[in-house]
């Protein structure tokens, strides 16, 4: 099977290992230790921790088409915002007459714009199982739309990565307008409860932040079928030889959509994990100027190995978070030095700081095993 | 009562003017003799007196006059001074100097004689009031005295305006008093008064003209509507021209943002992503050197021009020698190391001079505006950054064409290898080139500052702008970025009326992209073999 | 249009009776097939109402000066370039001007570059893996697995040309001739009916050149490969030519064997600075 070939790889199931140990720790020292000692993981940090996770997952998803696709999206993010507002959709449905101006149906905003119904777009939200497939349809069909357009015109380089930060500036601008009916500005907030779950509540934080983590590992696992499988080889091929692969006789354009579309459902679900978690989906999510840091979370901990992406988010948002408490002035210095050094002296990030001795070549080549299998 | 209102202005002007250390002796003769014929016996005379004064010109008519008319201009009894009441209650009035308008203390009302007049005389004041104005010295004021009158007339003023039009010099006084004649008349039901009106694009001669078209007169409800089918078809004309005027001034701003970036785009493909902040640093050297030379904003902004030049392209070589040489051939990683470099110029300006907005001030003769006709009037300071443009782009396309730096530039873009094999300094070619683009930066964010606020996000509002311009147009061709830039602008204003601003911003950058796929290469692309590859 | 097409292709996934063979028609005729062909770019006519036949089973050889048009010939036949005018047939059933590059790839035509281009980041073993005659739509491609027969001829291939031993390095650290030999070893995965080769000897040793010319002219036969080399290099022209195409500013200057286009004098003309390599 092309979905467990993963599990056979080393650094996979290092990866793996890795990650559940964590989350397995953090969740013994936030819930078997009192508040008050040194080692207590307060319900703060988890989730702090749990964005931070969905971050990561957004991150792996950018690699996958930037390391092995040749794709640079400065758009991901926009992906990333759809989804969390799919989840934001359902959230606010959730919140039923519980609001503000307490009407049964219409969110406090629509309320507050004069809204006499719902719109058709809306409906639908309040059924957990529509909202969620719409996390994954609604970036997908985006990605499906944007990438079909520009991939079968042959739109690829920094001619693509301009056009993705256009796409992103364009929604962002049309969620800003309060005639869309996603908030306006203020975008959605004041959640109540998920699944029936107390969004307040510490166990529910707790069970956020696993789901995130899981979440986290089986989209690295896809992400890694895909590379190592013979699409994934595919894709490397287009991404360094493009007319060669398809005098190959293989579909470029078609290569390149489908991992696209894989990538963007990702972030698509990263979105919707870390709505829930920080409370508030607002349209700043598609500044371009966010998807863009996310590609420099993915330069940083090394393009094209994937565990490199969620390295680098880990490390850039922890920066930022320690950074942003301490001085918050230096901050846009520091991301903007990181910026400059990581591609002048690091171009291989800090995976290739401690993966020397292992090619990427190396990783992907099919196993002599596996050809007797 | 509504136009006394409307000039109070002008009147307040003149009180300034009088109260000048002018009051000659023989103004203050001339003055006395006319105030003295107003006190005449008969009102027959007081006529004639008041004729007198506005004929004389004299600047205190108009105050003369209004204070006639409320009752205010009274004579001391006594000694026969001429004073006008300010306040008329109480027992003891605060008078000025009916000459020279200077305080005088307070008089008591046993002290004073009213100058009377009757309800005749009162009508004709009212009258002469109106068009006291007409007679002023200046053309400007006369011209709008005249349009004040405009749909403001009754039947008392047609013969005095009558007559002041036959003495009247400027045609366009003349022109515009009989329309305002021409109004009344309409207002009568006078079917050939329409045709004095037709073709006025004053909003009064339409509202007039409006009112006719619903007269129960068939004859004058035609002529009228006729007419004002007339006026809104060279109104639909203005608008378009407006339309395409503020198109062509956005666009005239994308083509000064982005063509910097074309160059350096296009030439070494970079993707510059400071690029915006290159302009931000230009806008900010014209607030600088107005800081500099405080009270002279005009000079400031021209010497402005070359520092703001020198500025940004001094720190364009700083970062191509920074960072830029070092990323060869990796245009993307290239596209993330600027951003980085355009984070940190942000914040720098941030933390060193302020996040708040600068006010870059705007020269006199950078304001105001240039009227074509009634319905439509071009902005100065819009006009001049579009002409700006037009040179700085005359100017490039002059370095390109002209020089051999350009000679050596267009070699390197053709071919980079070749250009090298055949001599050419590439890596100094590379270092102009940024110079160059990146002065050009400077020189667009010296005209932003006087169409926008100059703050640390001034670049980042036209860093995708331009990179869409740049891509529509198609790299590496001036040409290009002219005509993507100009007509995304005037594209822009096109949709803004019906779409919304926003909108009309996302519907241009949805078409560009979608564009983008019918022509990956832009409007003008490179063609043949070198492009192919 | 276009898009439904590809959604109702791609629901082809579970059809497994992709042939293998080409379908290409020979019945009536030549394998490849170019009628007054003319393209220009910014002006400049690179071909020029170029007429070509290749036979089957044939092995031709195209000469020609630089800017003759022979890679701008190439790209038309593989769809890379679109001629302005003309007619291009493979067989005589397909029109190669309605079909895009993968689309003529698969029909069975494969290339060689110029300038050598293999997947620099991915290892020999897997150039040719990618390179095999398969099913190359997304989702076969994606659970694709590597079966004992297709290791084999993996390795057969290998064999063939000389890169057993570099078989799991990066194809990026070959010299210049052992990644000629690549993109052979590249072409002969993917089985084509005409293979279209471009100065496949250039960067290679005399003897790896004679072992090219062995291959290439062990390839071409009836009912097997028909092959078009393009090449500059005289010696190794004459070592493997049957007929010899001299194209000269886009259009057919001369065709014949060897010596008979050597003697023209009109290809003496053309090639006047260089005529002691052909002599």
């Amino acid at each position: 099977m092309w979905l467990t070939r993963p599990f056979r790889e080393r650094s996979t199931r290092l990866f793996l290992g890795i990650l559940l140990a964590a989350l397995g720790l953090v969740t013994l020292l936030n819930l078997a230790l009192p508040e008050g000692h040194p080692l207590h993981v307060s319900t703060y940090t988890v989730t702090l921790l749990g964005k931070y996770l969905s971050y990561a997952l957004l991150a792996v998803a950018v690699d996958l088409v930037w390391g092995y696709l040749g794709i640079l999206s400065l758009g991901h993010g926009a992906f990333f915002a759809l989804g969390g507002y799919a989840m934001g959709m359902y959230l606010m449905r959730q919140i039923g007459d519980r609001g503000v101006y307490g009407d049964p149906v219409l969110p406090d905003f629509m309320v507050f714009l004069d809204w006499q119904s719902l719109p058709w777009y809306w409906h639908g939200f309040d059924m957990a199982a529509i909202a969620f497939l719409m996390v994954l349809l609604a970036p997908g069909l985006l990605a499906l739309v944007f990438g079909f357009l520009a991939f079968r015109s042959r739109v690829t380089g920094v001619y693509l990565s301009i056009i993705t930060q256009a796409m992103t500036f364009a929604l962002m601008l049309a969620f800003f307008r309060n005639e869309m009916g996603f908030g306006g500005n203020n975008g959605l907030t004041d959640f109540r409860e998920l699944l029936g779950f107390d969004l307040r509540s510490d166990a529910t934080r707790l069970g956020l932040f696993l789901a995130t983590g899981i979440a986290l590992a089986l989209g690295y696992v896809l992400c890694r079928a895909i590379v190592a499988s013979k699409l994934g080889r595919v894709s490397v091929a287009c991404r360094d030889a493009e007319a060669r692969t398809r005098f190959l006789g293989y579909r470029v354009e078609r290569v390149q959509l489908f991992v696209f579309v894989v990538s963007a459902m990702l972030a698509g679900v990263a979105g919707a994990l870390y709505v829930p978690q920080v409370g508030i989906i607002n349209p700043s999510e598609f500044s371009p100027i966010f998807s863009i840091e996310v590609v420099l979370w993915v330069a940083l901990g090394g393009r094209a190995t994937l565990y490199g992406a969620v390295i680098g988010a880990l490390l850039v948002n922890y920066a930022k978070t320690v950074f942003t408490g301490v001085m918050p002035d230096a901050w846009l210095f520091a991301l903007g030095g990181l910026f400059v050094l990581v591609t002048v002296f690091l171009p291989r990030g800090v995976a290739g700081l401690f993966a020397y001795r292992r090619r990427p070549a190396e990783d992907t080549q099919p196993t002599a095993k596996e050809a007797s299998a | 009562m509504r136009m006394l209102q409307r000039l109070l202005p002008g009147l307040l002007c003149l009180c300034l003017l009088c109260s000048l250390p002018l009051a000659a002796q023989a103004q203050d003769e001339s003055g006395q003799a006319l105030l003295a014929s107003l006190d005449a016996d008969s009102y027959a005379e007081k006529g004639e007196a008041i004729e007198e004064i506005i004929e004389s010109g004299d600047p205190r008519s108009r105050r003369w006059l209004e204070a006639l008319l409320g009752g205010k201009l009274q004579r001391h009894k006594e000694n026969g001074r001429f004073v006008v009441v300010v306040e008329n209650r109480g027992r003891h009035w605060p008078v000025v100097d009916a000459l020279s308008f200077e305080a005088a203390g307070e008089m008591s009302r046993r002290e004073l004689d009213r100058v009377g007049i009757n309800n005749a005389l009162r009508g004709q004041l009212q009258g002469a009031l109106a068009v006291l104005d007409l007679h002023a010295e200046a053309v400007e004021e006369r011209r709008d005295a005249a349009r004040a009158l405009l749909g403001d007339i009754d039947a008392s003023l047609v013969e005095p305006l009558q007559a002041v039009i036959d003495s009247e010099a400027d045609g366009e006084v003349r022109h515009l008093l009989e329309q305002a004649l021409a109004i009344h008349r309409l207002a009568q039901g006078d079917v050939a008064a329409v045709d004095a009106l037709a073709g006025s694009l004053n909003s009064q001669v339409r509202a007039a003209l409006t009112a006719a078209s619903r007269s129960d007169d068939p004859t004058l409800a035609q002529a009228a509507s006729a007419a004002l089918a007339d006026i809104e078809q060279k109104m639909r004309l203005n608008r378009g021209l407006e339309t395409l005027y503020f198109g062509l001034s956005l666009g005239s701003v994308l083509v000064l943002a982005a063509i910097g970036l074309a160059i350096t785009f296009g030439v070494m493909g970079v993707i510059n992503m400071a690029h915006g902040e290159l302009i931000m640093l230009g806008a900010y050297t014209t607030w600088a050197m107005q800081q500099l030379l405080p009270g002279q904003p005009g000079l400031a902004l021209i010497l402005a021009i070359p520092a703001g030049f020198l500025v940004s392209a001094l720190a364009g070589v700083a970062i191509e020698r920074g960072v830029i040489q070092f990323l060869k051939g990796r245009p993307l990683e290239t596209l993330l190391a600027t951003f980085g470099v355009s984070l940190i110029l942000q914040q720098l300006v941030r933390t060193v001079i302020s996040p708040q907005n600068r006010t870059v001030v705007t020269p006199d003769w950078l304001s105001g505006s240039l009227m074509l006709n009634e319905g439509l009037s071009l902005t100065l300071n819009r006009l001049y950054v579009l002409g700006f443009a037009l040179v700085v782009f005359a100017g490039l396309m002059l370095v390109m064409r002209r020089t051999r730096l350009g000679l050596e530039v267009r070699a390197v873009t053709q071919n980079r290898g070749m250009a090298r094999a055949m001599g050419i300094r590439a890596t100094r070619v590379d270092i102009l080139t940024f110079a160059l683009g990146s002065g050009v930066a400077g020189l667009a964010g010296v005209a932003l500052s006087q169409l926008t606020n100059v703050g640390p996000n001034l670049g980042q509002n036209y860093i995708i702008d331009s990179f869409m311009v740049v891509v529509f147009g198609g790299v590496g061709n001036l040409w290009g970025t002219l005509v993507a830039g100009l007509s995304l602008g005037v594209i822009n204003q096109v949709l803004e009326p019906w779409a919304g601003a926003v909108l009309a911003k996302i519907l241009v950058l949805v078409l560009i992209i979608l564009f983008i796929q019918k022509r990956p290469r832009g409007l003008f692309p490179q063609k043949g073999r070198a492009a192919e590859g | 249009m276009n898009f439904l097409a590809s959604l109702a292709d791609r629901e082809r996934v579970f059809d497994f009776l992709v042939p293998a063979a080409s379908p290409v028609d020979v019945r009536h005729g030549p394998i490849l097939y170019l009628e007054d062909v003319t393209v220009s770019f910014d002006g400049f006519r690179a071909i020029d109402g170029l007429d070509l036949t290749i036979d089957d089973g044939e092995l031709r050889c195209i000469i020609g000066p630089n800017g003759a048009g022979k890679t701008t010939m190439m790209d038309i036949i593989t769809g890379k370039t679109r001629p302005d005018t003309g007619s291009v047939w493979f067989g005589s059933r397909h029109d190669l001007l309605t079909m895009n590059e993968p689309e003529i790839a698969s029909l069975g035509i494969g290339r060689k570059f110029q300038k050598p281009t293999v997947f620099e980041a991915l290892s020999v073993f897997e150039n040719l893996e990618l390179a095999m005659a398969a099913d190359k739509r997304i989702l076969p491609t994606l659970t694709a697995r590597m079966s004992g027969e297709i290791r084999e001829r993996i390795e057969e291939v290998l064999a063939t040309i000389g890169l057993t031993e570099l078989q799991s390095r990066p194809a990026g650290i070959l010299s210049h001739g052992q990644k000629q030999w690549l993109e052979i070893g590249m072409l002969l995965m993917q089985r084509p009916r005409l293979l279209l080769v471009d100065e496949p000897v250039a960067g290679m040793t005399e003897q790896e050149m004679e072992r090219t010319a062995e291959l290439l002219t062990g390839l071409a036969g009836k009912g097997k490969q028909s092959v078009v080399v393009v090449e500059h290099d005289m010696g190794f022209v004459r070592s493997i030519a049957r007929t010899v195409t001299v194209l000269h500013q886009g259009r057919v200057l001369a065709e014949g064997s060897m010596d008979q286009v050597a003697n023209d004098p009109k290809v003496i003309e053309v090639y006047l600075g260089a005529e002691e390599e052909v002599a």
